[in-house]
């Protein structure tokens, strides 16, 4: 006789829910939401955006898998990591007036430590890198003061924590191509294009 | 191996343990319980055992919360009057249950909630009551009886 539970339903949409809000409200008020997370809606597919208190921590395309990258943030900066969209509410916004063409910089706080050494002073550069401007390879290397380091400079970008915000798809080849992206290369050109026609 | 992110644990095992609650505890209590149990787990979630069972360790944290909540309860017992809004809404068939769980001995009681509902193995339910595996499993039983022959005797 297995109906004798039948009055405690399996899962309760609605209690979760709330108890997920306040989980998250708890997890914040105690110091307990090392990362927050949530996802949203763009021209380049669906991304996800990580917080921790210091900052945006991680933006990641939807190529790049994101029940990968939160196990990765889980590994690397805490495991303590909730769906709290409203925690991302400033950075979500301004993304959605970024691709509505209403949006040419970002004005959150942003936490770097996914990045270290020299990629870490790659993103430095790439910030100077204005709207609707480009700069290949070489040219952020020479600005780092180390003109050799082109590869290193394009690993850098394929590894940025934080596309978009940070904008290393402003970072094209010597030759005029757009090149490699960490969200494809066709969302590259779909943002340069984004971007020329604003201007 | 390495412990997956906590929004996962919440997922996978949070309507499981928020049934374990209600059946221990009564339906509205059980959210205070679960709420307790799960910002608890979340600080200390980075230093557990990647290979531990978590289903185990999430009902180990809420019969402590729930031990807390009844002894609260026991000192600020809360008047009728300030019970929540729709504090009646729970769904048909629950007050009998109810009813019919609070008549069990505490140890039926939870030996019948972590097995029937949490799905543990009595020897981790062993661990949780402080007894054998052997008793564990006769108490689960001994539960499912009497709730079996109170429903059979109610239906008839």
């Amino acid at each position: 006789m297995n109906n004798v539970f039948a009055a405690l339903p399996e899962v309760d949409a609605d209690a979760s829910r709330r108890l997920h809000a306040r989980l998250v409200a708890a997890a914040a008020d105690n110091g307990l939401l090392d990362v927050a997370y949530r996802t949203i809606d763009s021209p380049v597919g669906r991304l996800l955006l990580a917080a921790t208190s210091e900052g945006v921590v991680r933006v990641a395309f939807d190529c790049e898998g994101h029940d990968a990258v939160l196990a990765t943030l889980s590994d690397r900066v805490s495991p303590r990591i909730l769906n709290a969209p409203a925690k991302l509410d400033t950075v979500a916004r301004e993304l959605d007036e970024y691709f509505a063409g209403r949006r040419s910089s970002f004005d959150v706080a942003l936490d770097f430590r996914l990045a270290a050494g020299f990629r870490r002073s790659v993103l430095e550069q790439l910030r100077h890198i204005h709207y609707g401007r480009t700069a290949s390879y070489a040219e952020v290397a020479a600005k780092t003061g180390h003109p050799k380091a082109v590869r290193a400079v394009g690993t850098a970008c394929a590894l940025n924590p934080l596309p978009l915000v940070v904008p290393c798809h402003r970072v094209v080849r010597s030759d005029g191509a757009a090149g490699n992206y960490r969200g494809g290369a066709q969302a590259k050109l779909t943002l340069l294009a984004l971007e020329a026609q604003r201007l | 191996m390495s412990l997956p992110p906590f929004e996962q644990v919440v997922e996978a095992h949070g309507p499981r343990v928020l049934r374990v609650c209600r059946a221990i505890l009564g339906y509205h209590e059980a959210e205070d319980a679960w709420s307790e149990t799960f910002l608890a787990a979340l600080r200390a979630y980075p230093e557990l055992d990647p290979n531990a069972n978590i289903e185990a360790w999430l009902v180990t944290i809420a019969k402590r919360k729930a031990i807390d909540q009844y002894r609260s309860a026991a000192r600020n017992p809360t008047p009728a009057a300030e019970l929540p809004d729709g504090a009646d809404d729970f769904p048909e068939g629950y007050d009998e249950l109810w009813t019919a769980l609070r008549s069990l001995p505490a140890q039926q009681r939870e030996a019948v909630a972590y097995h029937h509902l949490a799905g543990l193995p009595y020897t981790e339910i062993a661990e949780i009551l402080g007894n054998s595996a052997a008793a564990a499993r006769r108490a689960s039983s001994d539960g499912m009886k009497k709730l079996r022959a109170i429903y059979q005797g109610a239906s008839r």
